[in-house]
């Protein structure tokens, strides 16, 4: 008799979704469907708000990464204030808020690799659930777990210095700063007392990336070989290909690496991206118009990244980016696992550019912000640690938003980790006779590695539980487990 | 010539001019009695009941009463503390306010007085009301939503004929506080910016300006509203 399987709620991921997979007669994977089944639509009610609270009042999509909303609400208002197109603010303005981006950056990527994703690497994707968590780690492993802890402390002290609060500040503006750093401010995070200043964050975050390379040589089963996705990859990368994630222009390249997207101006988002709406899920469904509905679809984050870019600015994570990329012959890697190792140099990258920030005279003075001729429409990007984010509004001349359009990163996503769980659920499930909850978490690590927001994705509320729900081929639920 | 009173708050004594009122009298003596419509140099209105004190067992507003000789003043008491409480509570649930996206946050005597009050979950259930934003005028947003009808605007923000610029329109539960039609064009940039400075919530906002004073530098940031009076060392008349 066929079965459909539902994992409800999807768990150590931000947000609320869930999986069903139905079997046939035979036990053969059917059909396969990431839900996300929360609704919040913050693209409508921002409308008829002054325009110069959208970077505050946006950024509460999300607790986990707001500033990535708040600094993309707040560059496409640069626009509409007519301070140049993501790229024209005071040196001030701008190194104040990649300052902050960095931090964000860090803190996030922390909690990822340490909190969300360790307990699957630390024990085992089939290991008890009961251990297989943070708690776990904090207790098996407790160096690792303090470093997580106080990393992501770290990033969180840098996005209150720049924004004034941890957790959805206030610091970026239209056209600017609305702050400088204070010599305190500067002191505490350079030469803070240990472990709270950036050189040992530095070394934290080389000692993350050994830490990974040893588990890989180790592991290459799990980090190689649990599946590969191949895809296309979107992200913003700096004009001369560099890894830039405030600002640049985008580039999409194709499962071997060829760019399809040539470094264009992300003002005109629109002639190169739509979305497909469709009616299981409130999250919808991207692609690259010059390609179509069916293979338009591509992939952000951690490793659409550091696949799409030439070269990485700051020497230690550059180093590591140099053996990533040999180590898929200098072509884009497919294997989800493989955003855990991106993501790690990616921290290091971040801490490497707060050291440099940190050292910068331009964010103790000077102009705080620029504005010019006024616009009535903005379109701000920015790479968000899950992946590129896109924010894009319409004023009118009451200075009232009357149009918001947000797709985030998860959003991007969508296709890609329905393709995952697709694979995954074909590759554990098929022709077994019980479902075990190691194939089952072997779905939700397939998901777990993009990191998705899904709260961000429909703009919803909550924490993130997956379910996964097992139905026979006329539609009855047999068997259902929330993790 | 001024005759100098002397009355009790609480039980402490206190001087002041006769004739000054409770609120102005208390603060000389360095005891805060909590307002919200009332503004210093604007002729007293009595309208939210905030000051409700009470003189001689009788409930009285204080920005309105003179003290005399001999008055007995319940300021601090248990029984009033949660009339005014109760008076703050009602106000966030006539309107809409949403401090999170608010610009006035951290500098909002309604937020600032939630907090000195122990507000901490809603008790009453939320009106709702439908309201609007009305963003016409070309220097400054009316947001309706969050209007406490104190009239601090209408009573302080006049032209140089002495007209008030600010009005009520409507009537009944939806009367509403907006730029007089026939006067908007006297307001200023900088009678825009003081009606923005003296609204004690984020009801009337400068265009173009928001949040540009940091988070941690605003007036309840770090200390609640009336510690500036508690702290105040005054000389005694
Ligand atoms: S302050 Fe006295 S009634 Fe409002």
């Amino acid at each position: 008799m066929g079965q459909k399987i539902t994992i409800e709620p999807v768990t150590r991921v931000e947000g609320h979704g869930k999986v069903t997979i139905h079997l046939d007669n035979d036990g053969n994977v059917e059909q396969t469907r990431l839900h996300i089944v929360e609704f919040r639509g913050f693209e409508r009610f921002v409308q008829g708000r002054p325009y110069w609270e959208a970077p505050v009042l946006v950024q509460r999509l999300c607790g986990i990464c707001p500033v990535s909303h708040h600094l993309a609400a707040a560059k496409a208002l640069d626009v509409i204030v007519g301070a140049g197109n993501g790229n024209g603010l005071t040196p001030t303005g701008e190194k104040m808020r990649r300052l902050m981006h960095y931090g964000q950056f860090f803190q996030s990527h922390t909690l990822h690799f340490f909190h969300l994703a360790s307990p699957d690497l630390l024990f085992g994707i089939d290991a008890d659930p009961a251990i297989r968590n943070i708690i776990g780690v904090a207790m098996e492993h407790k160096e690792l777990a303090v470093q997580g802890v106080m990393m992501r402390k770290y990033g969180q002290e840098v996005i209150r210095a720049t924004a004034g609060k941890k957790i959805h500040g206030t610091g970026a503006v239209p056209g600017g700063i609305n702050k400088h750093l204070t010599e305190a401010e500067k002191e505490y995070l350079l030469n803070g007392h240990d472990p709270m200043n950036i050189d040992k964050m530095i070394s934290w975050s080389e000692g993350a990336l050994e830490f990974f390379h040893d588990y890989h040589k180790n592991h290459k089963e799990i980090i190689d070989g649990f599946v590969e996705f191949p895809s296309s990859y979107l992200s913003l990368v700096r004009k001369d290909g560099a890894l830039d994630i405030y600002h640049g222009v985008l580039r999409a390249v194709d499962a071997n690496g060829k760019k399809i997207l040539h470094d264009v101006d992300y003002q005109d988002y629109n002639k190169y991206i739509d979305e497909e709406v469709r009616s299981w899920s409130y999250m919808k469904f991207p692609y690259l118009k010059q390609i179509g509905k069916n293979d338009g679809w591509y992939t952000v984050g951690p490793l659409a990244r550091l696949n799409t870019i030439d070269f990485i600015d700051t020497s230690l994570a550059q180093k590591e980016f140099e053996k990533f990329r040999a180590y898929s012959n200098g072509k884009p890697s497919h294997r989800p696992m493989h955003m855990h190792w991106a993501r790690l140099i990616e921290i290091l990258h971040a801490a490497e550019k707060m050291k440099e920030l940190l050292n910068d005279p331009d964010l103790l003075k000077g102009e705080l912000v620029k504005k010019g001729t006024k616009k009535f429409e903005g379109v701000g990007l920015i790479e968000a640690p899950r992946g590129t984010l896109f924010h894009h509004y319409k004023i009118d001349e009451n200075d009232q938003i009357v149009m918001a359009n947000l797709i985030v990163s998860t959003t991007n996503n969508n296709q890609p980790m329905n393709n995952a769980v697709n694979q995954v659920a074909t590759k554990f499930l098929t022709g077994q006779k019980e479902i075990t909850e190691g194939m089952l978490n072997a779905v939700e690590v397939s998901i777990r590695a993009y990191d998705p927001c899904l709260s961000c994705a429909t703009h919803a509320i909550g924490q993130m539980p997956l379910e996964i729900s097992l139905y026979d081929h006329k539609d009855q639920l047999i068997d259902k487990r929330r993790s | 010539m001024n005759k100098i009173v002397k009355f009790s708050i609480d039980g402490v004594e206190c001087l002041a001019t006769r004739g000054q009122f409770v609120v102005d009298a208390a603060k000389e003596n360095g005891i805060y009695i909590p307002t919200l419509c009332n503004y210093p140099g604007v002729k007293p209105k009595g309208g939210c009941r905030i000051c409700t004190v009470k003189i001689n067992g009788k409930l009285m507003t204080a920005c309105t009463s003179p003290v005399s000789e001999g008055m007995q003043i319940e300021n601090n008491a248990n029984e009033i503390n949660e009339i005014r409480k109760a008076i703050v509570e009602l106000l966030f649930v006539e309107g809409n306010h949403f401090c999170p996206a608010c610009e006035k946050s951290g500098n909002c005597e309604l937020q600032a007085l939630a907090y000195r009050f122990h507000v901490m979950a809603p008790r009453f259930p939320f009106s709702f009301p439908i309201r609007k934003v009305d963003a016409s005028h070309p220097k400054i947003i009316k947001e309706q939503n969050r209007c406490v009808l104190c009239k601090r605007c209408i009573r302080a923000i006049k032209d140089y004929k002495g007209r008030s610029i600010f009005a009520y329109s409507k009537r009944g539960n939806r009367v509403e506080v907006g730029v007089d039609s026939k006067l908007g064009k006297e307001l200023t940039d900088e009678l825009a910016q003081k009606a923005m400075d003296i609204c004690p919530v984020g009801s009337i906002l400068v265009k173009e300006k928001g949040f540009y004073q940091p988070i941690g530098t605003r007036k309840y940031d770090k200390n609640p509203i009336g510690s500036d009076i508690e702290n105040l060392v005054v000389s005694k008349p």
